[in-house]
């Protein structure tokens, strides 16, 4: 098994050796922490999107007079852009007006996009924080070393009160991913693959540190895939430790210090999974399950009435480049749709200004306003009973997309742009520029 | 407490228990309406005060959707009993007041048995058939949150 070796000035020599998580919430609660422990933890960061109303009405009820920290809260809306119901509306009509009434310095409204892209671009993720967000995807932040994770709405409301939250430690699970990925094989084909292998409760309370080769070779954008769909496996955290990738998305972000937090290379973690993903395949998540994996090859040519290229998963300047490599010059199939949402006003401003825009509209697609898009089924492309669509998002539940007699499949930009050229599920090293 | 039970299998994922088309609404009489809709239709029209759901492995995965627990404590559920549940959704239940127990009971009820369960003592007993199980409480001051009926109220406390 090959170990990672970090230099010693980056931890302390005389303390116990320690997991990421450990020392993180270490950290956080005050006190050497072990796997196991409950503990009350003081939070870094605390974000929420449209289920700020819900937070609020909770926070209400407590009745506490002001928000433990108006810094540490981050609010935005993303999954109903611009409101698709009047509920909505008023949803984000209780939350403007409770921004305004409080004073709150870090509301993005819904001019930004998705949260779990716009933290990480406006500098509020960094290094060994300690997050928190109403929203399980959450673990997306780990792709910059931080440990975050998604919780509820009433807990929110208790986190808005005290700052704090009773956590358990989490064991931890070592991915140590080595080999290449070639061509149009990218970090979602990984974490389809990883998903796949470990079932989804495979890696249940764990926090998953993905090291070695493939992770160091990935951008910080691929890292986002990984930790993002972590939770997908059960996990708690997803993590991939800083480097200069890290510093370089960093840097122009953020002014405030940040140290790397690592976990020690003679820590203890529960279980060390080495994968060889050399030659890996594109890989599909089938209906109706994320674990439900095999690679595209098997599944070629199932037809799709529509393709979706977005989502806090994949909708990044990174994945919007891989589809439009594959879609240039080329035409969307007659009787697919192509819907391409960018995960934020960044990415969308940058795809506008280098011309992937206008080459992505030549081909077909659609393309909608930065936010969640139809991931969830709210709006902007749901499926009628019958329908398939192939999609770059993170779930592919019954009835996730729209009607229960519906089916969606989970793939990455470039499967999913081949898919749309076909009209059918395709491999896209067939394409592949 | 005693409910009759409805049994559902692994993987009950947050999208089934409350589709993402109704989570503009947070009116929990209006979420208890849609409970395990995509699931099974015939629940939220049959369901009665004090029924328990025991499932299968992994019960609540996906979102983080608190309108997934309050839907089901909504619609009058007493408890859910599952091999396992994912993390945020257990969270959620415990916060919303909704008991959750960690328990193999699938292969101990059919649907329509009635269940009674000493959350205290971590007993679990079908009643039609006489059958009995064990489980792990859960930790002291996650009962004191259900008995007071979730995290506000026990909240409340430090800000009165």
């Amino acid at each position: 098994m090959e170990k990672r070796i970090y230099p010693a000035s980056l931890f302390d020599a005389n303390m116990a050796a320690m997991t990421f998580a450990q020392k993180v919430l270490s950290r956080a609660s005050g006190r050497d922490v072990f796997p196991g422990d409950i503990i009350s933890a003081k939070i870094d960061l605390a974000m929420s999107h449209e289920n700020a109303a819900l937070v609020l009405r909770a926070f209400k009820e407590i009745g506490a007079s002001s928000l433990w920290d108006p810094e540490k809260v981050v609010l935005l809306f993303d999954h109903r852009i611009p409101a698709n119901t009047t509920k909505a509306a008023e949803g984000h009509q209780s939350v403007r007006r409770f921004v305004r009434a409080e004073g709150l310095p870090n509301f993005y409204d819904l001019r930004e996009g998705i949260c779990h892209q716009v933290l990480p671009e406006k500098g509020h993720v960094r290094p060994g924080m300690l997050i928190v967000g109403t929203d399980s995807h959450t673990t997306t932040y780990g792709a910059l070393g931080a440990f975050s994770t998604g919780i509820g709405a009433t807990e929110m409301a208790a986190v808005w009160a005290t700052g704090e939250l009773w956590m358990k430690v989490p064991q931890t699970f070592r991915f140590n991913l080595t080999g290449k990925l070639e061509g149009p094989v990218s970090a979602k084909d990984a974490i389809l693959h990883l998903i796949g292998e470990m079932g989804a409760d495979g890696c249940d309370y764990r926090c998953t540190e993905f090291v070695g080769p493939v992770v160091d070779e990935m951008s910080v954008s691929g890292r986002m895939t990984m930790c993002n769909m972590s939770m997908e496996m059960g996990a708690k955290a997803g993590v991939a430790f800083p480097d200069h990738k890290t510093k370089d998305y960093l840097r122009g972000r953020t002014e405030a210090e940040w140290t790397p937090v690592l976990s020690d290379p003679d820590a203890t973690v529960e279980k060390e999974f080495d994968m060889d993903l050399t030659g890996l395949s594109p890989q599909v998540a089938y209906p109706h399950s994320v674990d439900n994996v095999k690679p595209v090859e098997e599944m070629a040519g199932i037809p799709m009435d529509q393709a979706v290229i977005g989502s806090c998963t994949n909708g990044r300047a990174e994945d919007l480049l891989a589809a439009e490599n594959v879609l240039r010059g080329r035409r969307v199939a007659d009787g697919t749709r192509l819907i391409i949402v960018p995960a934020s006003r960044e990415v969308y401003l940058w795809a506008a200004d280098s011309g992937i825009l206008s080459s992505l509209v030549r081909s077909g697609a659609i393309v909608t306003n930065p936010g969640c898009g139809p991931c969830l089924g709210a709006h902007q492309g749901l499926l009628a009973p019958g329908e398939r669509c192939i999609a770059t998002t993170n779930r592919n539940f019954r009835g996730r997309m729209g009607s229960p007699d519906s089916e969606v499949y989970l793939a990455s930009p470039a499967t999913v742009a081949a898919s749309a050229l076909k009209g059918a599920i395709a491999d896209p090293r067939e394409v592949w520029a | 407490m005693r409910g009759r039970v409805w049994r559902y299998g692994d993987h009950v994922n947050t999208d089934v228990i409350i589709p993402g088309r109704y989570l503009d609404d947070y009116d929990v009489k209006n979420m208890a309406r849609h409970a395990l809709e995509d699931l099974d239709a015939s629940f939220a029209k049959e369901v009665s005060y004090g029924d328990i759901i025991v499932a299968g492995r992994n019960f609540g995965c996906g979102s983080s959707r608190e309108q997934a627990p309050l839907a089901l404590k909504g619609a009058g559920v007493g408890a859910v009993v599952a091999v396992s549940f994912a993390r945020i959704f257990f969270r959620n239940a415990v916060n919303v007041g909704l008991p959750v127990i960690e328990c193999d009971a699938t292969g101990m009820f059919e649907k329509g048995d009635v269940a009674l369960i000493n959350l205290e003592k971590g007993i679990l007993v079908n009643e039609t058939s006489g059958a009995t199980a064990k489980f792990e409480p859960l930790p002291g001051f996650l009962l004191e949150i259900l008995k007071e009926g979730g995290l506000v109220a026990h909240t409340a406390k430090r800000f009165r």
